[in-house]
């Protein structure tokens, strides 16, 4: 298991009450292995005290990345929340704790 | 094949001043765009302009023109802005006005006017997009209504010889657009070319977070020279290829990794990115690095633009109080935690009247909650209590409740902070785009 930093990049974009996060694979043969476990189903669970609406996932395949947008997350909405992060610009390193099962000689593509 | 080099000298409204400048000296570009119009600026804009007619546009505008203005006027290059926010027109004379202060005459200034669209909307009962109700249930608390204009108008003034370009609310990879298609004479019905050229607009709106800003993490994405990071410059070409690089010596780097990171940046469905030109399509997008600070970015596509405009409605939405202190050493955790169920009490047992409340211990769990942020007690924690009230006087109410623990509260709290202000939120409606009719107007310096 690592975490999901060690094979994987991040960042958070904001559209009123909706955040995306996009998880970019640094080598395209861990594409796989983001597109089996970080599911939207986990990026919920993971997030469940923050979301309130659907995630939904977004596959391109071109640049090994997901692209999560996660309905109702940002406290209303970043011209009102009460939240110290209104943008929730810190989600993606939050994001990046998952733990991955990779195979064990498969570690020498991790980080860049 | 012909193509042009534009320089993003602003991702925000608040952003860098210098970089800019940078572009314009050693970029070797013919066009300089600065983005900095957030979601809610327009609605701030328009209250100042309400005080002051001819108010109401950026209030870094004439710090970046004086910054800008004499390299580009020496230099040919053309500027396109959205710091016009609320007042267009009037930045656009203020713009003159800096220009011959400065010698520069001569100098065609164009303002694109006619995204204000507050009487199309009051007049219609719309439905809010993201949030429920309609355009009547927020009444009076209306402050603005802008729609996100398109590439044209700003291609309009550029072929009318502008030296300058400033609009109101225009969607921000159409400040791109628009020179690419004064240079190329694309079609407006070319979804395809007309979607790459957004692909390109949208990599470079955000200026430094596409060259190494917003990217750094030390031992994983390590950037150099972030104290002098370089603004992205675009080289597009007359087909809507596209090559991100940066001013040689400057900081940051643009790589494959900064490039996929801002094409997904705010970003919903890829093959459904919303704009007034076009919906275009990033999902087949490949990026490929062709040498130092330069990557090549391909594969873009379009169909037919929405038959409706977006429209932000700025409204007086409600009053945040807010009170912060902190507490340091053995225990800190503890007294942070008793100081948030002190406030809590007294919030209720005084009577203040809140409709939303938040209690955070900054260091702790103020971003994320209690299950995500488990682990170890750190040094020093900081008490945020937070609220939303209807009016301003309970709002101060919140963060006196914060101050007053320096005598009531827990042992050793210091550096306490208040504050209380009334927000301005923004929701979104559609308008049919046959009731938008943007024009340009054009003042000489």
């Amino acid at each position: 298991m690592v975490k999901l930093r060690e094979i994987a990049h991040s960042r958070t974009g904001d559209k009123g009450n909706t955040s995306n996060i996009s998880v970019i694979a640094y080598d395209a043969r861990h594409y796989p292995a983001l597109l089996a476990q970080v599911t939207s189903a986990r990026v919920k669970a993971h997030f469940a005290e923050l979301v309130g609406g659907e995630v939904v996932r977004y596959e391109l395949p071109n640049i090994s990345a997901l692209n999560f947008v996660m309905d109702q997350t940002l406290g209303g909405g970043v011209t009102r929340s009460l939240a110290l992060d209104a943008h929730g610009k810190a989600l993606s390193s939050a994001l990046l704790d998952l733990e991955i099962d990779i195979a064990p000689d498969d570690d020498d593509g991790r980080k860049p | 094949m012909r193509s042009i080099r534009i320089g993003s000298g602003a991702g925000y409204s608040g952003d860098r001043i210098e970089p800019a400048l940078e572009l314009a000296e050693k970029g070797d570009i013919q066009y300089l765009v600065f983005e900095c119009l957030g979601e809610r600026t327009v609605a701030l804009a328009q209250q100042a302009r309400l005080k002051d007619p001819d108010g109401g546009f950026d209030p870094l505008l004439e710090a970046r023109m004086h910054a800008v203005l004499p390299a580009c006027a020496a230099k040919g290059i053309k500027i396109v802005t959205n710091m016009g926010a609320a007042n267009p027109w009037a930045g656009a004379r203020k713009i003159a006005e800096i220009a011959r202060s400065m010698g520069l005459p001569k100098l065609k200034i164009a303002a694109v006017v006619g995204d204000d669209v507050l009487d199309a909307c009051k007049n219609r009962d719309l439905p809010l997009i993201e949030i429920d109700g309609t355009i009547k249930t927020l009444g009076n608390r209306i402050v603005s209504a802008n729609a996100y204009l398109g590439a044209e108008p700003i291609a309009r003034a550029l072929r009318g010889g502008a030296d300058v370009v400033i609009t109101g609310r225009a969607s921000d990879p159409a400040l791109f657009l628009a020179p690419m298609i004064d240079a190329f004479g694309w079609a407006m019905d070319d979804w395809e070319i007309l979607g790459r050229g957004t692909v390109a607009g949208h990599l470079l709106e955000c200026a430094g977070q596409i060259t190494g800003g917003y990217f750094a993490d030390p031992g994983y994405k390590d950037v150099e020279g972030l104290a002098r990071l370089g603004f992205p410059i675009g080289e597009v070409s007359e087909d809507g290829s596209l090559v991100v690089t940066k001013v040689a010596g400057s900081g940051g780097a643009v790589t494959a990794r900064t490039c996929k990171e801002q094409l997904l940046y705010e970003v919903h469905d890829p093959r459904k990115y919303l704009q007034p030109d076009v919906v275009a399509d990033f999902s087949q997008v490949s990026v490929e690095e062709i040498g130092p600070d330069r990557v090549r970015v391909a594969g873009g596509g379009g169909t037919a633009r929405p038959e409706t405009l977006k429209v932000s409605v700025g409204y007086v939405d409600s009053y945040i109080g807010e009170g912060q202190i902190s507490y340091a050493g053995p225990g800190a955790v503890a007294r942070g935690r008793l100081a948030l169920e002190i406030v809590r009490e007294r919030l209720q047992f005084t009577g203040v009247r809140a409709s939303e409340l938040r209690f955070d211990l900054i260091g702790v769990d103020s971003l994320h909650g209690e299950r995500l942020s488990a682990g170890h007690d750190p040094y020093e924690v900081r008490v945020r209590v937070t609220g939303r009230t209807e009016n301003l006087v309970e709002a101060v109410r919140i963060g006196n409740e914060v101050e007053t623990l320096y005598t009531n509260g827990p042992a050793g709290g210091g550096g306490a902070f208040k504050s209380a202000r009334d927000v301005v939120a923004v929701a979104s409606v559609l308008l049919p785009r046959e009731l938008v009719t943007p024009s340009v107007r054009f003042v000489e310096a």
